[in-house]
């Protein structure tokens, strides 16, 4: 606690919690889209790439957020060339996702710099987040926030039924391609917080957690970003607490007990909303006959 | 004055035509069933009323005007189709999309959306389930708020493909019932597509059968005879009335399911009204 304390008025902790900030309100933000969309597997794809974009900025320009972003952006444009069906698109990640990785791998390989910088895009490194990149950070956050809050209502729309919202006029497929360069900005920095391997328990865990509360869309953004803060910025505090375990632990840790405890007390969402009277007067004289008619 | 016209409209894929010459015009609160089996062009011409296709020859309008997707001059009621249980929207926030889901921006509520929004909830009775997860709403739940949906714009044309598959029959008929209210008293024109035409037989004005290629319009009483359906499929098809329930029972039962099997271009066959079929039906090929 003391040690916490202390820390708070260093510099890199400072960093460390207003970026923990940005990343849990961008990743809140698009978490409901991305459980909405059956999206989670793209998200794993994306950050997965990322890490081999990250170890290519690292080996070139000693720059693996540039990397990181880079790589995000190239799958978020392979992901929207491959389609829009999900089953296709799935297993076309898988494909893409395991190659991408073993020329991460290889791309490491190749890298003679510290050590932990390898372990650092994998699992995080938010302690060590410089100037530059926090500044990255806030301009990824501000980009997100502001394409969000544009689309927001025919992305909701698009992704909830997209039939009607193609026939109502809403570009869907443009949408679509929009979510998925969010979606890569977003990844890109949420891996700086928690690494690429975890990415999922920032950008989905708080939104699955915030849809057992409500089904209003509004509100279920709004917990998933209040969620993602907890997870962020309460790991980041934890481990300032004088241990030498890594935040993304702590992060990764507190994410899932919200998750836990959204579905053991969460409201039974299908209780919620709907009136005790309820309405099944409608049921009227059953037809009996319906063989082979026009 | 029609509200939808459509003048020697003609839909070709490559060398398959759904419909040829295709005359046909609907009036403000008229209900239309479009019948046919499956692959005969009826959702193609939702589509194309919707906007999203185009003829390949001859004209359509929709009050006066070539379709334009996303206008408010049409309402679209889609096949109901299972939502996700976890989806985070609520019934209201369905019916809303109806109004404003094509606009930009956080869907925050001014009170006269509000005021919209409920009237449309209350107009198909959905009050007291509107408030829940849309996810675990029934079929015929659902589809009451998609009407609804359909109709918060106030269109002059109301398009329903297949909206009564997939529920259960007291479901069907109150989901119709609503559709044929609606017509009543707003003069809305309605096109139904269907492959089932008992459930709306009583609400049904015309329809249009589309049967690979050629179509016939008029009453339920004239298109619907064993005369007619058998030219326009080609094969001997019988027309049974069962205590008010219309039948078809073809002499090949897939001759029913299968229009693509029968497609012989008979040029006049394509457009005849089916108000005089005197002509005597086609020998059946098979």
């Amino acid at each position: 606690m003391i040690a916490t304390v202390l820390y708070l008025s260093q510099p890199f902790a400072q960093h460390a919690l207003i970026a923990g900030a940005l990343v849990a309100v961008t990743c809140g933000l698009i978490g409901p889209f991305v459980v909405t969309r059956g999206m989670a597997f793209a998200v794993h794809g994306t950050s997965e790439l990322a890490f081999t974009g990250a170890a290519a900025g690292l080996l070139v320009d000693n720059n693996p957020i540039g990397g990181a972003l880079v790589g995000a952006l190239i799958v978020a444009c392979v992901i929207a060339a491959l389609g829009a069906r999900e089953r296709e698109r799935d297993s076309a990640i898988g494909v893409i996702l395991a190659f991408g990785l073993g020329i991460g791998v290889l791309l490491l390989g190749y890298y003679h710099g510290f050590a932990t910088a390898a372990t650092n895009i994998l699992f995080g490194n938010i302690f060590g987040v410089s100037n530059d990149q926090l500044l990255t950070l806030f301009t990824i956050g501000v980009v997100v926030v502001a394409v969000m809050a544009f689309v927001f209502r025919p992305l909701l729309f698009a992704s909830v039924d997209a039939d009607v919202a193609t026939a109502r006029g809403v570009p869907v497929g443009r949408l679509g391609l929009v979510f998925l360069l969010v979606l890569a900005l977003t990844v890109t920095a949420a891996a700086q917080v928690v690494g690429t391997l975890l990415v999922l328990s920032l950008a989905i865990t708080p939104a699955a957690a915030a849809q057992r509360w409500s089904p209003n869309p509004l509100t279920v953004t709004g917990l998933s970003i209040g969620f993602a803060l907890v997870a962020a910025d309460g790991g980041i505090l934890a481990s300032l607490a004088g241990t030498t375990i890594k935040p993304s632990v702590f992060v990764t840790s507190i994410s899932f007990g919200i998750y836990l405890v959204s579905r053991l007390l969460g409201p039974r969402v299908s209780r919620r909303g709907r009136r005790p009277a309820d309405d099944r007067s409608d049921a009227g004289t059953p037809d009996t006959d319906m063989v082979g008619s026009a | 004055m029609a509200v939808v016209r459509l003048r020697d409209a003609s839909m070709r894929y490559g060398a398959r035509a759904l419909f040829e010459h295709l005359d046909l015009d609907i009036e403000p609160g008229e209900f239309l069933a479009v019948l046919g089996p499956n692959g005969a062009g009826k959702t193609t011409l939702l589509r194309i009323l919707l906007g999203l296709t185009r003829l390949s020859s001859g004209v359509v309008e929709i009050d006066g005007r070539v379709p334009k997707r996303g206008s408010h001059d049409v309402g679209y009621v889609p096949q109901q189709r299972a939502f996700d249980r976890d989806l985070p929207i609520r019934g209201r926030d369905l019916v809303r999309f109806g109004l404003d889901g094509h606009r930009r921006g956080l869907p925050f509520s001014s009170a006269s959306t509000r005021a919209r929004v409920d009237a449309a909830i209350r107009s198909v009775g959905a009050e007291s389930y509107a408030g829940a997860s849309i996810g675990m709403l029934s079929g015929g739940e659902q589809q009451r708020l998609r009407i609804a949906q359909a109709l918060i714009g106030d269109p002059q044309v109301l398009l329903c493909d297949e909206p009564l598959l997939s529920l259960d029959l007291s479901h069907q008929q109150a989901v119709s019932e609503l559709i044929d209210a609606r017509r009543r008293e707003s003069n809305t024109a309605v096109v139904f597509v269907t492959h089932e035409i008992n459930p709306i037989l009583p609400f049904v004005d015309r329809v249009l059968y589309l049967v690979g290629g050629r179509w016939a319009v008029g009453t339920p009483e004239e298109v619907l005879t064993s005369a007619g359906l058998s030219e326009l499929y080609g094969t001997e098809v019988d027309v049974l009335t069962v205590r008010g329930r219309i039948i078809v029972v073809g002499s090949d039962d897939t001759a029913l399911t299968e229009p693509g099997g029968h497609h012989h271009h008979h040029h006049d066959a394509g457009h005849h009204d089916a108000g005089h079929h005197d002509a005597g039906p086609e020998a059946g090929s098979h």
